[in-house]
């Protein structure tokens, strides 16, 4: 599996470090709620197709937003987490 | 039997080797195989469950029978296992030898051994299976043995990139590689053989008027010779992955004698931009009763002993095909001057183009020979004979070997045009096929298909295509003869017509469900020559079509691979990188134990010459801290270096506690949160300026730490203006901690220092001897003590001068033994306590979480559940009598309950003997702990078989009001 | 039919043609009192617990594939009660003991082999970590023994112990752990459940789950819609899709888990053996093959297929720890697609929606779990009440943070284990 980093380009996926979907990067407000917070720590869309997770590249530093599917592995999009906007 | 003026072996180079004790003679260019039957050795093997006497069926990896051990290496196969003077191969699988057998017993009892006996019986008595029946079925099963010796070989592991891996070198493949070299591209051409050529050379074709084998060394000449292009040969491509990533077994020294230095294999992993997979195609066997006796083999593997060896593999031959290829053969051998006793084909109307007599519309209904092939009986229109023949060379057509196709889970389509499986475009992003793996069964169609698939994918032109045979391929499926008899499919697992009607008969339809109750194609060879025939014969038994029946999923690998290959690199110390401090040197010298931290190496303790245990070291040294002072290398501690001026703003929002209030000059104990509100981490943070901290973290979680950080930095908040940087491997850091910490370091600070100028958790810079350095007052021993920090490279010099001065001072070195007893008498906290269950309710420091701002963890943390008194809470623990020892997971009970789940109170994560207090000392998590202080409580170890009664105590058990902290 | 010694020496004499279908292939009815989604280890032996244990008969298993073709049938095969957590702990020894009685109970050989499941240590704080796991076994009632280093020599000698980069410390042994035949584990529960009168469907897809008020009322299948009185969800790998279906959003996420069996070999080791310092777990099957597997591959996927990274890493744990089998060759690697909760252990819970029940979240732990979890699944579902051993395996618990069950302490947070 290969994965480019939009800093280094394209790497190996023995560099890259995993951390799940890319919800992680909307994070509640403290008051939000129960119910938010359960959504953003614990409960999942886990699709089967199309998805957006984060990765974190090693060796740079960087961490990653990466469009990928899940069930064909293929890797449609990357880009720095902290361009990410939406 | 040799035929002379045949073969690619070199004649001129004799190789003596031995099989099960025998010597024989072959020749360079040999295998295993080939050589034995030179020599007229036909049995090779004893299958696995019955134990018949088997013979070599391939001439290729596919080989189900003829597998042997080499040395310490079981499970070779004859077929690929080149020869070289002195190998002693020795046969597998039976007892006393493979001529005798007694295991061969099983043969006999075989009507009771049917499909899946096995899940019907051996349950009672109950107590048998492990004692009788199971002890039995394994010592019988298994083929190879190992020999239960350390690997004693080297293995190696390597990357390789190019624009277009070709694999297989056969006539697709070869042309492929030149059409993609002549077009510029970094070639990787790959092939499970010692030469390239695939099938060119076990056929006798001609390619543009020249023999196809010369043809083929022509091209491989033209392409080694090429700056672009690498030839792989003995090199299998065993799996396919994502983003176009290969495996890939290299055979390096596995063919000749073994040397120190050379690795016997070598696992690839190659990063290919395309690929085009050349692998050809298998010739499957035909299932009629006994078909399995020493001498019985494909058609092609008879075409292969004869065009490659020059070896025919018997006196005289018999050829039984669906397909024309069984006539090529017949033809090959009569040509060689090999006498061939008949051609049965099972077409009806066929007739043969030689001297043979022709059976058309055969069937071949029994066979004779316990140890080699007798005699075969025949019947065809025109009755029934029985013919004395020595070999029989069967063909029942060719299999597109698609393996590689499957491996991303893509299921190969059924061809009526082939009957066979071809693959299906797009199965693996990036790989097209070539050839006989696509069903292109003819050289002319595979050499135009191999330039094709070259020139698509880099857009060039396809280059003028050689002349070659392009004779096509007509087959009428043929599975099986009708009638009695054993007709055997995988031979190495010995599964028969009858157990694929059985499976059907008890409702296992699903193909999957026939595999796994048979064991069909689970076999060594995964079925490769089996499998179709096999799912022909379920489709047959329950009234289905084969696509609708479908196919058992190939996966990686394509053959098999040794575990030290692909885990080269890994035994005794490679399987981790060794992370050393400046200080291992000097502590190797002094005669600690080194011993394990995460990566890291620590010394365990620094012995004297007068004592006998670790426990009198670890008492010395701990007396030594509490009395004079102790030096201790803390340079594993990860050390992250924040800057920026919202730095105070990040750490607030990072740790659960507050540092933007910290003043410049001070150091503050932080406690990390997950975002879960259970603790993650502790450690210490300085503030060197108003917009520079530099933090600890623990030894354990340096690395997760800082990837959170970075996480939460460009993630969760990059409105901040703050950078950050691991600099643990930059800075040598030592503890200083005594009473004498001080005189001591004045002795060695170019300026010295005082409470005025360093109270306690005061932090700022230092020079010592001109180096410029860092220097805290923190304590994790309870002590008066400090950590002195200089750039790595003056860590070894620091670490020698700084134990000189405390030896002069009546201290010394002291390691994690003593470490460990010096924070538990202060009951402060490591890994063993903040195990990642743990929160900041459980460890007293739920106030710590400050609410006047937001942070990791903060909201998680407020979980009802997280914050209820029932939890385990931290407490100190000391034994009622000092006596009775204290253990490590050891579970808390009140006192006079029984030591059951359902009474269990918490558990123990720290203990020590403390010479401080004279008593057994530890740490642990109690419900509602902290309301319990004073109250006598019952440890239970079990697992160590030890009941100590103990007093609940604060864990701060020495110096609570911390005087000597501050003095 | 009952299976005997005496049945297959009869069918020996007379060619096998006196063997029944293992179980039927009915056409799906109307309308049951239960329909069953999955028809892996789990669902099977929850079918075959309502009915022998409650009389719940009409009852159809609805399977997309073929039978036990999910994680059931691409596993380690590995049995054992050694956990350390109230929760995980009186589960897993519930199941413990039904394994214990599993082939008389549904006569079928499923080959349960107690040969021992030993966990290796490599530092002292891992040491007292095993101990408190073990003492909580003893707690529990199951067996547990820790070792030192000569303890584990003498069971397992081929280890390397000198010049290694982790060194052996010592062992946790479960002696009552060890092996079972997959296949036929998922095989038994069908046949038993069948011949007690519960309807097995192949090739039947769920598409959706019919809701009315609150209350389930059936399920929409490739075969034609299916009224039922409760519905269960008990689909690991595919929870999520499922669950969406009756408007449910889980907290898993799906990770693949490797495997690989080598060649098959004569005996070298007897039970299973699990290294510390790596995911690395081997055992030796009685066809002679090494089974054995490591961690995720760490990315979210449902491929049920894995990359070379994890495979090597496998292979280098093998290496380090016992370089006797080098020269083993690996024959064939699967993937599962595990269910993978925040804290790493499963579900079995009533739904918001009446009627509607699921079990799942697995991780990598289900196949020693199949018959607790069918047995408990199944008391809840005729009893509307939570069995006790299973009673901690709340969908709420995440939302409260009340019983988090994180064995490895790496967090209640996904992507951690």
């Amino acid at each position: 599996m290969r994965i480019t980093c939009p800093l280094c380009g394209e790497r190996d996926r023995r560099e890259f470090t995993y951390q799940g979907d890319a919800l992680a990067l909307h994070r509640p407000a403290p008051d939000a709620g129960d119910a938010a917070w359960d959504d953003y720590l614990h409960n999942r869309e886990n699709p089967a197709g199309d998805t957006r997770d984060l990765w974190y590249h090693d060796p740079c530093g960087a961490w990653i937003a990466v469009n990928r599917n899940t069930i064909t592995h293929a890797v449609t999009h990357t880009a720095l987490a902290s361009k990410v906007t939406s | 039997m040799r035929i002379a003026g045949k073969g690619q072996i070199d004649r001129n180079k004799p190789v003596n080797f031995t099989f099960d004790g025998v010597s024989y003679q072959g020749f360079a260019g040999d295998t295993l195989a080939s050589a034995l039957l030179a020599n007229g050795v036909v049995l090779m093997g004893r299958s696995f469950k019955y134990h018949r006497p088997r013979g070599v069926v391939t001439a290729g990896s596919e080989e189900p029978n003829a597998l042997v051990t080499v040395g310490d290496d079981p499970n070779l196969r004859a077929t690929t296992l080149e020869i070289y003077n002195g190998l002693d191969a020795r046969s597998q699988n039976a007892w006393p030898s493979l001529k005798r057998d007694v295991m061969a017993v099983n043969d006999l009892i075989s009507p009771f051994l049917g499909a899946g006996f096995y899940y019907k019986t051996f349950m009672w008595p109950k107590s048998f299976w492990e004692s009788v029946y199971e002890p039995i079925i394994r010592r019988a099963a298994g083929l190879g043995a190992l020999s239960g010796k350390s690997n004693a070989d080297d293995y190696e592991k390597a990357f390789a990139f190019c624009d277009v891996l070709v694999i297989g070198a056969g006539p697709a493949g070869l042309m492929a590689a030149l059409t993609a070299a002549e077009a510029g591209a970094d070639v990787i051409l790959a092939d499970e053989n010692p030469t390239t050529g695939g099938r060119l050379l076990s056929e006798d074709e001609v390619i543009d008027g020249q023999p196809a084998a010369d043809w083929a060394t022509e091209v491989t000449a033209k392409l080694a010779a090429m700056p672009n292009v690498r030839i792989m040969t003995r090199t299998t491509v065993t799996g396919a992955y994502d983003q176009g990533t290969y495996g890939a077994l290299e055979r390096v020294g596995l063919h000749k004698p073994t040397r120190a230095g050379t690795p016997r294999e070598c696992f690839w992993r190659i990063a290919a931009k395309h690929s085009i997979l050349c692998a050809g195609a298998l010739e499957r066997p035909i299932a009629f009763p006994n078909n399995d006796r020493p001498g019985v083999m494909m058609a092609s593997a008879v075409r292969s002993y004869l065009h490659r060896y020059g070896v025919a593999p018997g006196q005289s031959v018999t050829v039984f095909g669906n397909n024309d290829d069984a006539h090529r053969t017949a033809r090959d051998l009569e040509a060689a001057g090999v006498n061939v006793a008949g051609v049965i084909d099972t077409r009806t109307g066929v007739t043969f183009d030689g001297n043979a007599p022709c059976f058309s519309g055969g069937r071949i209904t029994a066979t004779t020979g316990r140890h080699a092939l007798e005699s075969i009986t025949v019947e065809h229109a025109g009755g029934s004979r029985v013919i004395r023949t020595d070999c029989l060379a069967m063909s029942g057509g060719w299999n597109p070997t698609v393996h590689l196709t499957c491996h991303m889970n893509g299921r190969p389509e059924w061809s009526e045009n082939i009957a066979s499986f071809v693959p299906v475009a797009g199965a693996i992003p990036g790989m097209v096929t070539a050839g006989a793996c696509q069903g292109s069964f003819d050289t002319a169609a595979c050499l135009a298909d191999g330039a094709k698939a070259a020139a698509d994918i880099l857009g060039a032109s396809a280059p003028a295509i050689p002349d070659a045979d392009n004779t096509a391929y007509h087959i009428t499926p043929f599975w099986a003869v009708e009638g009695k008899g054993r007709k055997w499919l995988d031979f190495q697992n010995d599964v028969h017509v009858k157990d694929i009607k059985l499976a059907a008969q008890e409702n296992f339809r699903s193909v999957e469900h026939m595999k796994r109750y048979t064991t069909q194609g689970m076999a060594t060879d995964q079925g490769k020559s089996s499998n179709v025939a096999a799912l022909a014969i379920l489709a047959d038994a329950t009234g289905r079509g084969i696509p609708e029946t479908g196919t058992t999923t190939f996966r990686p690998p394509y053959v098999p691979v040794s575990i030290a290959a692909m885990g080269a690199g890994a035994q005794g110390h490679g399987f981790a990188p060794e992370r050393l401090t400046t200080s291992h040197a000097a502590s190797i010298a002094r005669r600690a134990p080194m011993i394990e931290a995460g990566l890291w190496y620590r010394p365990s303790y620094f012995p004297q010459p007068d004592e006998a245990t670790w426990l009198e070291s670890c008492n010395r040294e701990v007396a030594m801290v509490r009395n004079a002072v102790g030096i201790c290398d803390v340079s594993t501690l990860g050390k992250i270096d924040v800057q920026g001026p919202d730095a105070a703003a990040f750490l607030d929002f990072v740790y659960a506690n507050t540092f933007s209030t910290l003043k410049v000059g001070k150091v503050r104990y932080g406690l990390m949160l997950r975002e879960d509100g259970h603790v993650m981490d502790d450690g210490t943070t300085a503030r060197l300026s108003d917009s520079h901290y530099v933090m600890t973290t623990t030894t354990a979680a340096a690395g997760n730490v800082m990837k959170h950080m970075e996480f939460v930095r460009q993630a969760l908040r990059p409105d901040l203006d703050v950078q950050m940087i691991s600099v643990t491997e930059q800075w040598a850091q030592f503890a200083v901690a005594g009473p004498k910490a001080r005189d001591l370091l004045n002795t060695v600070l170019d300026t010295a220092v005082d409470n005025e100028t360093l109270s306690y958790m005061g932090c700022g810079t230092c020079q010592i001897g001109g180096t410029p350095g860092r220097i805290f007052r923190i304590s994790f021993s309870g002590e008066h003590a400090y950590e002195i920090a200089v750039p790595a490279r003056y860590g070894a010099s620091l670490f020698n001068v700084l134990n000189a001065q405390a030896e002069a001072m009546g201290g010394g070195p002291y390691g994690m033994e003593a470490l460990n007893v010096l924070r538990i008498e202060k009951g402060f906290i490591t890994h063993a306590e903040i195990h990642g269950r743990t929160t900041a309710f459980d460890i007293g420091m739920d106030r710590m979480i400050s609410r006047k701002k937001d942070c990791i963890g903060q909201t998680a943390a407020a979980r009802p559940g997280l914050i209820e008194p029932a939890r385990p809470q931290l407490v100190g623990l000391q034994a009622v009598d000092p006596d009775d020892k204290l253990t490590g997971g050891a579970h808390l009970f009140e006192a006079d309950a029984t030591p059951v789940s359902l009474n269990d109170q918490g558990y123990v994560t720290s203990v020590c003997w403390s010479p401080t207090l004279g008593n057994h000392i530890g740490l642990g998590f109690l419900a509602n702990g902290r309301a319990r202080h004073g109250e006598v409580i019952k440890m239970v170890d079990h697992v160590r078989g030890v009941t100590t009664r103990c007093t609940v105590c604060d864990p701060v058990m020495f110096d609570p009001e911390g005087g000597r902290l501050r003095g | 039919m009952g299976y005997s010694g005496f049945k297959v020496i009869k069918e020996g004499l007379f060619g096998q043609k006196g063997w029944k279908p293992v179980w039927r292939d009915p056409d799906p009815k109307a309308e049951y009192d239960v329909v069953i989604i999955g028809g892996g280890g789990h669902g099977l032996s929850t079918a075959y617990y309502l009915a022998k244990e409650h009389g719940i008969t009409n009852v159809a298993v609805l399977e997309k594939g073929y039978l036990g073709g999910g994680n059931v049938g691409r596993n380690t095969t590995i049995v054992r009660a050694n956990y350390m957590l109230p929760g995980n702990s009186e589960f897993y020894s519930h199941s413990l003991k039904l394994w214990e009685g599993m082939e008389q109970d549904l006569n079928y050989n499923t080959m349960m082999s107690q040969r021992g499941v030993m966990m290796l240590c490599h530092s002292d704080g891992q040491r007292d970590y095993f101990a408190r796991r073990g003492n909580s076994m003893v707690n529990q009632g199951d067996d547990a023994e820790l070792l030192d280093v000569e303890g584990v020599r003498r069971e397992a000698p081929f280890l390397d112990f000198d010049n290694v980069r982790f060194p052996i410390y010592g062992g946790l042994m479960h002696r009552r752990g060890g092996t079972a035949r997959h296949d036929a584990v998922a095989w038994g529960y069908a046949r038993g459940a069948d011949q007690r009168g519960v309807d097995l469907i192949q090739n039947c897809e769920v598409t959706g789950i019919d809701i009315a008020g609150g209350k389930v009322t059936g399920v929409q299948t490739s075969r034609g819609a299916i009224r039922a009185k409760k519905v269960a969800i008990v689909t690991a790998g595919r929870s999520g899709q499922v669950a969406a279906m009756a408007g449910m959003r889980l907290p898993i996420e799906s990770h693949i888990l490797q495997a690989f069996v080598s060649e098959g070999l004569k005996p070298i080791m007897p039970g299973v053996i699990s290294f510390g310092m790596g995911h690395f777990y081997i055992s030796q099957s009685d066809k002679g093959g090494l089974v054995f597997g490591g961690d995720l591959d760490f990315y979210s996927s449902y491929a049920a297929r894995g990359n070379l990274p994890m495979k090597e890493h496998v292979m280098e744990a093998a290496m380090t720890l016992m370089p006797v089998i080098g020269k083993a060759k690996v024959l064939r690697s699967w993937g599962g697609i595990m269910d993978m909760t925040p804290d790493g252990s499963p579900i079995i819970d009533k739904t918001d929606t009446e009627g509607l029940f699921i079990d799942c979240g697995w991780c990598y732990g289900g196949f020693k779990a199949v018959p607790g979890s069918g047995f408990s699944f199944a008391h809840l579902m005729a009893t509307g009440n939570h069995h006790a051993p299973a009673a901690r395996y709340r969908l709420d618990r995440f939302r409260t943070g009340r019983g988090l069950m994180d064995e490895e302490g790496t967090g209640s947070q996904h992507n951690l284990h």
